[in-house]
């Protein structure tokens, strides 16, 4: 990071520099396999990273692999391999691309995806324990499980002095001990504190950053956009936790983002309309999308996807690097908890944030492939308009699969909600 | 005196309106869509300027709506149906507070504001059942005229459980029933009834408040009228006027455009 740097270099560079991270990680990964690298296959709430780093483990991501496979629009040539082998049109969009991926030997947009090692998931989200018992079965491979009690209940467990508190990060740091065994196993590798603190260390960097890059779109016009350059940030806060490289990163970011506040530069030539965004993004239609709210000014300056994609990142939980495990433990359960919160009871927070974001509007985006994320969308949609009088819009598509995405559909309602919103603001303006 | 026009192009018919400062309509029709949607818009434009003895000229502002809005290519600007249905039924029944809005792929649950304004919204997705498409398919299947379904339903004395909630399915289920030897208008009504509870779980998710204004082409079967209103518990807002409502209130916004400036403006700039 320099301080010399012009506004020129500086405006964009999140964007750019985080394309330019995202493809040599996905080239790291293609050549694993050939340096012989051992691969832990991980997910986004609850990675633990840090304890995969310290032993040199390369970390895939497969629901960042799926993602992209929607982006780069060849995502239904991975869904109809994994439906062509016997799995629903139903189940997890995310899981059959996976499973398509991996029956074609790996072979993926980005580069090739290595076979995994070793898998770690959460119990965050459901489908991650039966999407890990896939690869045990093609690969005969060791799973970890990482039980983190307490995540299905808002807010639980936050009260540090309480007894459950420190029993469940107790019982979190025995399960984490019992993962640096497996890896030490599986690598060969002796377990070296000191390479894990600098990991935390890392992280904390990380988490700091991002927690103040999401607070700075309180400024109007908003520094970017959470559906579009948002979505870049979170795919290299994942890909590259407990990096040197995504520290040195997050901390370029939030100087971008500083820079822009101070200059007045927005992310779009007129903003108009200020949303937040909840659930996934549409991806096989990814930047039209984006399109259809930004035509009308439209920017989402938040997302609940930010939150728990992120693992709960955007809590900012420092670590502390004097109790490495003890302290992991807690951020990671607190992490996850805050995660599932933003999945599952993101009402609360949304009607915390309609203030000081300055918020117009809240696009609900319950995806067919997804129950966890989608259930319980028109519940907290309800939650959020009964305790304000906020307007919303609920579209439904998929994150993966474009046959239940319609175009057309989904403008006709979005088209409405801004002659809605611009009806209202208009109202108001007179009043 | 100034007239503006809205014209709302349906996925199976076309409805224009044309009325005068006053909002009084003074010249509407309705043509099938067809394949042609830019000429059946200027069709149906033209048929309701003949109507009310206007020339185009007279005509100073026209909203296009519905799906097929884009192609109204000699209208000053679009609106969806969403908001153009909530205008059309307020104006036209000003205790409105939601609106049903049934047509022929799509129906609409629309909670509005005392002046127009919607607050939420809801419609069918990825599904024609519960719309005008699926007594479409009972017609077919039953060989009756789809304009007299609705009186041949009113006749039924027990309704046939219609349990498919597919559209392409329903005409299967009818013919079995018919196999069974149900009589006609006992299948009809429980055609009908199904529509009202895919409808009516649309209407409680932006919640139900009276009066509840139905509107849309399916409006004129006096059955799906009766079915509703017997669901509901309440009197349905229905006239004349109400398959026109979207083209209606999308003349309604053409007018306030007239009125507000002489200056035709884009949508995207101003309230609707």
């Amino acid at each position: 990071m320099s301080t010399e740097t012009n506004g020129h270099e500086i405006v964009g560079r999140g964007a750019k520099d985080g394309g330019r991270l995202f493809r040599e990680w996905f080239e790291a990964l293609s050549q694993a396999t050939e340096r012989g690298d051992q691969v832990a296959y991980v997910f986004v709430m609850g990675s633990i990273s840090e304890i995969l780093r310290a032993f040199d483990f390369q970390v895939s991501f497969p629901e960042i692999n799926s993602l992209q496979t929607a982006v780069r629009r060849v995502a239904h040539e991975y869904l109809n391999t994994a439906e062509d082998y016997g799995y629903s049109p139903d189940i997890c969009g995310y899981v059959k691309a996976d499973v398509g991926m991996q029956l074609r030997g790996g072979e993926h947009p980005m580069g090739r995806i290595p076979r995994p090692n070793l898998a770690v998931l959460t119990n965050a989200c459901n489908t991650y324990l039966k999407w890990a018992e896939i690869w045990e079965r093609m690969y005969h491979i060791p799973t970890f499980t990482v039980d983190i009690p307490g995540g299905r209940s808002a807010g639980y467990g936050a009260n540090e002095t309480s007894g459950d508190f420190t029993r469940d990060r107790q019982y979190v740091q025995y399960q984490l001990q019992e993962l640096i065994s497996l890896c030490e196993q599986i690598s060969g590798q002796k377990f070296d504190i000191d390479k894990l603190r600098m990991q935390m260390q890392y992280t904390n960097d990380m988490a700091k950053a991002y927690k103040r890059v999401l607070e700075l779109n309180q400024n109007t016009p908003a520094t970017f956009n959470a559906l579009s350059e948002g979505t870049i940030y979170l795919g290299v806060a994942n890909g590259l936790r407990g990096s040197v490289e995504g520290s040195r990163y997050f901390q370029d970011l939030v100087q971008e983002m500083e820079y822009k506040v101070a200059n007045n530069i927005g992310t779009l030539p007129e903003e108009k309309y200020r949303l937040v965004f909840v659930g996934v993004p549409c991806y096989p239609i990814f930047r039209r999308f984006y399109e259809l709210f930004a035509d009308w000014g439209g920017v989402f300056i938040g997302s609940t996807y930010l939150w728990f994609a992120a693992g709960g990142l955007e809590l900012g939980y420092e670590y502390d690097l004097n109790n490495p495990l003890e302290s992991l433990a807690e951020g990671t359960m607190l992490s996850v908890r805050n995660a599932m919160d933003s999945m599952f009871f993101q009402d609360r927070a949304l009607v915390n944030m309609l203030d000081p974001f300055r918020v117009d509007g809240i696009v609900y985006h319950p995806i067919k492939s997804c129950r966890t994320v989608s259930t319980g969308l028109a519940d907290n949609r309800r939650a959020v308009m009964e305790a304000r009088d906020v307007m919303t819009l609920f579209i439904e598509s998929d994150m993966m699969d474009k046959r239940v995405v319609s175009e057309a559909q989904m403008k006709n309602r979005i088209d409405a909600f801004f002659e809605g919103l611009a009806t209202r603001k208009l109202r108001m303006s007179n009043q | 005196m100034a007239y503006s026009a809205g014209v709302d192009v349906g996925s199976t018919q076309t409805k224009a309106v044309v009325i005068n400062e006053d909002g009084e309509i003074v010249g509407r029709t309705i043509i099938d869509t067809g394949a042609n949607v830019v000429t059946a818009a200027e069709r149906s434009f033209l048929a309701a300027l003949a109507q009310g003895g206007i020339d185009e000229e007279q005509v100073e502002y026209v909203v296009g709506t519905g799906y097929g809005r884009y192609k109204v290519t000699f209208g000053d600007t679009q609106i969806t149906e969403i908001s153009c249905h909530a205008r059309g039924a307020v104006h036209m029944f000003p205790n409105t507070r939601t609106v049903l809005d049934m047509g022929g792929q799509d129906t609409k649950a629309i909670r509005v504001q005392p002046n127009g304004e919607v607050l939420d919204f809801c419609m069918n997705d990825k599904c024609a059942a519960g719309t005008g498409r699926f007594l479409q398919s009972a017609a077919a299947a039953l060989e009756i005229p789809l304009a007299e379904l609705g009186v041949v339903a009113l006749r039924a004395e027990k309704a046939v459980p219609i349990s498919t909630t597919c559209t392409v399915f329903a005409e299967s289920e009818v013919l079995s029933w018919l196999g069974k030897g149900k009589k006609i208008e006992d299948i009809l009504l429980g055609v009908h009834r199904s529509i009202a509870t895919r409808s009516i779980g649309l209407l409680k998710r932006v919640g139900i408040e009276d009066q509840i204004s139905f509107t849309g082409g399916v409006t004129r079967n006096q059955g799906m009228v009766h079915v509703l209103s017997e669901a509901l518990g309440t009197t349905l807002n229905v006239s004349e006027e109400s398959h026109y409502m979207g083209a209606l209130g999308a003349a309604l916004f053409a007018m306030d455009r007239i009125k507000s400036s002489r200056e035709p403006v884009r949508a995207k700039e101003v309230a609707v």
